[in-house]
């Protein structure tokens, strides 16, 4: 539909040529260190003032989850809010575990998103490749496919899949939320991108002279140069399907939940107590927040790496 | 590779290459067959797996939704369906809660979207400084997109309490009564719109970012040499230069409007959830999809109201593209 108004092409024509036609690889050695400091000036104290106040605004309503989750019910809901951290942290998300049924939340949240990202990095690595490198029929026109079907989005066919599920004996199941994203258009262009410029053509060639078939080559030749992008889709596509919502939600129920779904139990009124909600929050949150702490900059470089290319 | 294939037919046929090579050459020329068969048919069996899933469960059901949409179907008898026209879609047209979801969402659209590209574009262009701990900005600012929409709705619906919420506590000191975060109907949507911002801000900022990092500096230096304030570089060099960024944020922004679900829902706590509030204050089209099919257990209204969605996004589209086309014209 809108596909050309995505930056796919932008992005191609920018990877051969800078904007006034020269090619990338000879503009490219004028980005010298000098170059680079003129186009990024030093940010001002203005500039890290408002910094600071954007990072406080992203990371205050976690810090806050913490402060209340650590809290008693009175403390939460006194004026004013309280704004250091409380004693009650274990307490509170033990109890949470309990109420909101977390510890199978936690274990179906888990198999989820671990196997939609297992097989999302595999069968996108796999079409990637195929856009990337290899020649055939149609090409470009199932390539522009993948890009469109961005543009779909999954929520408006839940009535037949509910009905589908239903059919497949996978009503209230995992495989009901596994199925439907066991790979993304959003992978596949990630992994043609990265693999257009990291796979040289020669690499290939050199592996069909040696007779491998293609298969082969996918294994021993492009899943070595594949590898740190595959780890960063990993990632990107766990945090979404730890946070897929709205299919989740229809599809399961609170004997089974995700996460997410589990969440809703805490805000439906079951649970009273505000601290206790804040303590279930934190938990849903915890294991996402450590892998931000400890690949946050692979992931922001994803993202970003991602974005220039599509 | 051709004539060896040749041969091994040849063979086939008896005219024969010498005895002694033959059982050789048929496991040449059937390597060879493999080799073609790989080299034609390999591509498509990797790209396989994205389409069969994308057929059977995205367009497939796409399309299924349509056909729904002109049965009644109810939740307790999914497979018998009886044929009923357009009767779901006159009677969607004189519902006025669809036509008061379709406001919700659109206004909610807005109030959510504008200010969050506005402060995403902001952000990029703060972050593409040359800053001491650039990381640990870009991450603090990714980090709310790590927070499900469960925990961002559960903790925002505290902070915005009415009575002990954090929010109406700071704006006491500038006269403001507390306000009804919940039943006050803009308040309400502010509120939810608060939420999405707060999650998806700093993704954009980071697309945005990218995409400045790939503007050649030629082209500051330009603006520079002909007098172009800082301002005006940003207006006439950096926009410019990320609009195709620009465009690809508005149209996933606006697909994400049209579909939001899991905001209203968990802001609504408990049994006003699904319904919007109260009085359906800020009942979007996903949450009246989700009346209609389960909670009222009409799975045909349901579809209906997921093809409205459909078309109305279509109707986004082609009007995007048409300002598009205006702009570049003027332009």
């Amino acid at each position: 539909m809108t596909t050309d108004s995505l930056p796919v092409r932008t992005a191609d024509a920018r990877t051969r040529t800078a904007s006034d036609g020269t090619p990338y690889g000879r503009r490219r050695p004028r980005l010298s260190l000098r170059q680079r400091a003129g186009r990024q000036h030093h940010a001002g104290p203005v500039a890290y003032v408002l910094l600071g106040l954007a990072a406080l605004f992203s990371l205050f309503p976690l810090y806050f989850t913490m402060v209340a989750a650590s809290s008693d019910n009175t403390r939460v809901t006194q004026t004013p809010p309280p704004f250091l951290p409380g004693p009650h942290l274990l307490e509170n998300l033990g109890k949470a575990w309990q109420d909101a049924a977390l510890g199978k939340a936690m274990v179906n949240s888990l198999i989820v998103a671990g196997v939609i990202a297992l097989s999302t990095v595999l069968f996108a690595t796999l079409a990637g490749f195929a856009f990337a490198k290899l020649r055939f029929r149609g090409r470009n026109i199932l390539l522009m496919l993948v890009i469109g079907t961005m543009m779909i989005p999954p929520q408006l066919g839940v009535v037949p899949l509910f009905m589908m599920m239903a059919e497949l004996g996978w009503g209230q199941k995992l495989p009901a939320v596994i199925f439907p994203t066991l790979v993304s258009a959003v992978g596949v262009f990630f992994m043609r991108q990265y693999l257009s410029e990291a796979l040289p053509d020669e690499l290939v060639e050199a592996g069909r002279v040696d007779g491998a078939h293609s298969l082969r080559i996918f294994w021993s030749i492009v899943l070595p140069v594949a590898r740190p992008a595959m780890a960063v889709l990993f990632m990107i596509t766990f945090v979404h399907a730890w946070n897929d919502f709205f299919w989740p939600f229809i599809a399961l129920d609170m004997s089974n939940p995700t996460v997410p779904v589990a969440l809703t139990q805490l805000s439906a009124g079951y649970v009273r107590d505000q601290s206790l909600i804040m303590a279930g929050a934190l938990l849903g949150t915890l294991p996402l927040l450590a892998m931000f702490v400890v690949f946050g900059r692979q992931i922001v470089g994803g993202i970003m790496q991602g974005a220039v290319k599509g | 590779m051709a004539t060896s294939t040749k041969t091994s037919q040849g063979g086939a046929l008896g005219t024969a290459p010498p005895a002694g090579n033959r059982a050789s050459g048929d496991r040449q020329g059937r390597r060879n067959l493999l080799h073609r068969l790989d080299l034609r048919g390999a591509p498509y069996a990797f790209v396989a797996p994205f389409f069969v899933v994308f057929a059977a469960f995205s367009f497939y059901p796409l399309l299924y939704t349509s056909w729904i949409s002109l049965h009644r179907v109810e939740m307790s008898s999914l497979n018998l369906m009886e044929w009923v026209a357009f009767d779901n879609y006159t009677a969607l047209w004189h519902d006025d809660r669809f036509w008061n979801a379709l406001a919700n969402t659109f206004t909610i659209g807005v109030i959510s979207t504008v200010p969050q590209l506005l402060m995403a574009l902001g952000l990029a262009h703060l972050l593409n400084y040359k800053l001491r701990g650039s990381t640990f900005f870009r991450v603090a600012a990714l980090t709310p997109y790590a927070t499900s929409v469960g925990a961002a709705a559960l903790v925002f619906t505290m902070l915005f309490e009415r009575d002990f919420g954090m929010i109406n506590w700071m704006l006491g000191p500038f006269g403001v009564d507390n306000i009804d975060w919940e039943n006050n109907k803009w308040a309400a949507q502010t509120a939810i719109s608060t939420i999405v911002i707060w999650r998806w801000t700093g993704y954009n900022a980071l697309l945005y970012l990218a995409a400045m990092q790939a503007i050649p500096q030629d082209r500051y230096e330009a603006a520079a040499i002909d007098g172009a304030s800082r301002w005006q570089q940003f207006l006439k060099v950096t926009v410019p230069g990320i609009r195709s960024t620009i465009v690809f944020t508005i149209v996933l922004s606006t697909i994400g409007a049209t579909q939001l679900f899991g905001e209203p829902l968990i802001f609504g706590q408990g049994p006003n959830g699904i319904t919007g509030g109260a009085d359906n204050q800020y009942q979007t089209l996903g949450l009246l999809l989700y009346e209609e099919g389960w909670k009222n257990y009409q799975m045909g209204r349901a579809a209906t109201v997921a093809w409205a969605m459909f078309l109305l996004l279509i109707l986004v589209f082609v009007v995007q593209r048409v300002l598009k086309r205006a702009l570049a014209r003027s332009s």
